[in-house]
């Protein structure tokens, strides 16, 4: 006999083992989330996905499901919390999306648009944070880096090389590189690398090319994010 | 009659200036172009200083260094919310360099210029219908309420929807080649973005078909405004100066590329043809401590003979021909307006401007009936390079984009000289002749401000405000004592 939880009053069917957002994507419900993705072990940073679990605040993509609980996702009070977080990130890099070649396939400017995000409300930290260019096929934007881990993930346990890391805690965390001088360049990312493609922001980008698909065909122009889904499963026709 | 040079000169900078009244012209300002006049008067309210200042755009040219040069023209485009297509455009020529690329497929080429001839077609119609149509139809000294585009909608309701369709029709053609109204993207390395579809084409020979007769009416008209005071038109803020612009191989108007051509007052030739990649062998930059702005000048004339306008006013005047055919009889009768040498009169500005107006009109009808704009072979590459020069004719005159990339793709210098810089040293001079020519002695009023104000607007300089704020800009002018009190305050703000 399948168990059942009830997301936003929906009957959501799961198997053992399955998180909350295991099963609401399994059932073709959209669940906000930035920082998880099925390929990789969830991970539970960005918080986005916090849903409410009886009544208690959990990040769905870690949550395991329980049967009979009742679910709340999409309301004005989770969304108000989303867009909050959100904000949060687009202050602390430097995320200008009308010069962005990312933007119209970028899930986080996708996510802002979709949780009412219509413009910055917090005070910009304008951090400095220098490109990385030294890579023959891509470029490292640190400036829009939202510590989401799937490339370190990707790199990890998809190519079994763990070219990305975490470094440091708090406001200091940042995105590293394993190579002897630091440098992406120096780096044994390959241009087929999993990790390369994964981003789910203009972080990690292909050099040389941008811009590449007209305004009004890109990704996000054409479906919301809740129905058009992760970039990386357009991997192909966004660029 | 003008003025000699060396008296308006003189009006650069007074002998004693802490002795002088100070009188400011500040429009406030909302976007990045902020402009302000200064004058100092003397007692007997004689102008002794005039001054034009604008808070430039130096800090792109610094925060584009370290970015990727891909980036460049979606970046570079934010300059300005009312040429876009032109930053955007110079930038992807340079950018083409960068990658190699030193002749772009024909339907990339085409679907440029097609995206730059609207650019021009919009520009020209909002600068002349918006922001001139009120002084020229109602005159200078023209209540403030009633001198503004609402006044044209209430009196010549045609006239005022014809600029409004013209400009529309402009932005429609940018929309479908960058895929926005404004600030889109379309132009990458080597190319665009985007083909032009059957579909779309016949949509825009469509909304084409009363486009060519409304620019002739455009044209007609600003020269009927203008030949109402022919005298007036002849010598108000007239300067006498050198002209550069850029012109194609067999000497016709271009607005996308061509080589560097820069004429004497007299119409003696000081180069042609030269290749804009080495404008830096012609064209040097003069700081002034009191300007954001550069002053640039021919080098081998010096700092102040060196002086050149560019825009409509040097194209018109620099082409040997148009090639098209009612462009091309307009370019003939202004021409003649010359009397020898070039046409030097400001206000022809607006003249020239519709010209290419009507040149605009034309050549953007025969891009849409030219079949090689749907080619499918948008972009190509090339062997990288580590500089790019790009340069065009953008609305308001030659536009200048140079950048350096290290081997990593990023940029390390950037130098950008945009055309309303080129005006700098010519609109500063037209103020001072203007001033010259009318504070004598009375009492500082409206028209008298608005005097000034017209002089700069013939040259359409992206003082975004000044120009674009619907003729209605919010000035403030106070007249200040040698002992700091406040003698006279003049206010006219947007709401009255
Ligand atoms: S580079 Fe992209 S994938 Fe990697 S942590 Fe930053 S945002 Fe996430």
């Amino acid at each position: 006999m399948l168990k059942h939880f009830t997301l936003d009053g929906k009957r959501i069917p799961f198997a053992e083992g399955q998180t909350i957002m295991d099963a609401a994507m399994a059932a073709g419900e959209y669940i906000p989330h930035l920082c998880h993705n099925p390929e990789f072990a969830p991970h539970g940073s960005c918080r986005v996905c916090t849903v409410k679990l009886n009544g208690r605040r959990v990040a769905a993509c870690t949550a395991p499901a329980l049967d009979g609980a009742e679910v709340e996702n999409d309301t004005d009070e989770l969304r108000d919390e989303r867009r909050t977080l959100l904000q949060l990130l687009f202050i602390e890099g430097n995320h200008i999306c009308p010069a962005c070649d990312k933007s119209g396939n970028c899930q986080l400017q996708a996510l802002a648009y979709y949780c009412g995000m219509t413009a910055p409300e917090f005070t910009h930290r304008y951090p400095l944070r220098p490109l990385d260019a030294s890579h023959p096929d891509f470029v490292i934007d640190f400036n829009r880096c939202i510590l989401c881990e799937l490339c370190v993930r990707a790199s990890r346990d998809a190519d079994g090389k763990s070219v990305f890391a975490i470094h440091g805690r708090g406001i200091q965390a940042h995105l590293a590189i394993d190579s002897p001088s630091g440098k992406l360049g120096d780096s044994k990312l390959h241009k087929e690398d999993r990790a390369a493609s994964v981003c789910p922001v203009g972080a990690i980008l292909p050099k040389h090319t941008g811009y590449a698909v007209p305004i009004g065909e890109r990704l996000y122009d054409r479906k919301p994010i809740s129905v058009a889904g992760d970039v990386s499963d357009h991997r192909k026709d966004s660029s | 009659m003008t003025t000699p040079h060396s008296t308006i000169d003189q009006l650069e900078t007074a002998e004693n200036p802490a002795r002088l009244r100070r009188v400011a012209i500040e429009p406030l300002t909302r976007v990045e172009g902020h402009g302000k006049v200064t004058l100092l008067l003397d007692d007997e309210n004689r102008v002794r200083q005039a001054r034009l200042h604008i808070v430039e755009f130096r800090g792109f040219e610094k925060f584009i260094q370290g970015r990727p040069y891909w980036e460049l023209p979606v970046l570079v485009q934010r300059l300005c919310g009312i040429c876009p297509v032109s930053h955007h455009l110079a930038a992807a020529k340079a950018v083409d360099q960068l990658v190699g690329v030193d002749q772009l497929p024909p339907a990339a080429e085409k679907i440029r210029r097609l995206m730059h001839l609207g650019q021009h077609l919009q520009s020209h119609a909002l600068h002349f219908f918006h922001l001139s149509s009120p002084d020229l139809l109602f005159g200078y000294d023209d209540a403030v309420a009633h001198r503004n585009i609402i006044g044209v909608l209430a009196e010549y309701p045609d006239l005022a929807k014809q600029g409004v369709m013209l400009r529309r029709f402009g932005q429609e053609v940018i929309r479908i080649t960058s895929g926005k109204r404004v600030h889109g993207t379309g132009a990458i390395p080597g190319g665009v973005n985007k083909r032009i579809s059957r579909q779309e084409r016949d949509y825009l020979a469509q909304e084409y078909e009363p486009i060519l007769d409304w620019a002739r009416g455009a044209l007609a008209l600003a020269k009927k405004l203008l030949f109402a005071d022919t005298e007036n038109t002849r010598n108000f803020a007239a300067i006498t100066t050198n002209m550069l612009s850029l012109v194609r191989t067999d000497g016709a108007l271009d607005l996308y590329h061509g080589g560097l051509r820069a004429r004497d007052p007299d119409g003696a030739t000081l180069f042609d043809h030269f290749d804009y990649r080495n404008y830096g062998d012609q064209i040097h930059e003069q700081v002034k401590p009191w300007s954001y702005m550069k002053f640039p000048y021919i080098r081998a004339l010096g700092e102040n003979a060196g002086a050149y306008r560019v825009g409509p006013l040097a194209r018109v005047n620099n082409c040997d021909y148009i090639d098209t055919p009612l462009a091309e009889s307009a370019r003939r009768e202004f021409r003649a307006f010359a009397r020898g040498g070039a046409v030097q009169s400001t206000l022809a500005y607006h003249w020239a401007r519709m010209i290419e107006l009507l040149y605009c009109a034309e050549r953007i009808g025969m891009l849409l009936n030219d079949e090689a704009l749907m080619g499918s072979e948008i972009h190509t590459r090339g062997e990288m390079r580590n500089e790019g020069i790009g340069v065009l004719e953008a609305p308001r005159g030659t536009l200048f984009h140079h950048y350096q990339i290290d081997d990593d793709g990023l940029v390390t210098r950037a130098n950008l000289i945009v055309s309303t810089t080129n005006n700098n040293r010519a609109m500063n001079q037209s103020i001072r002749q203007v001033a010259n020519d009318l504070f004598d002695g009375r009492e500082i009023t409206e028209p008298l401000l608005n005097s000034i104000e017209v002089a700069i607007r013939a040259y359409d300089p992206c003082l975004s405000c000044a120009t674009h704020a619907l003729g209605k800009m919010p000035l403030q002018l106070e007249l200040v004592d040698a002992n700091g009190a406040t003698r006279q305050v003049l206010r006219r703000d947007s709401t009255e």
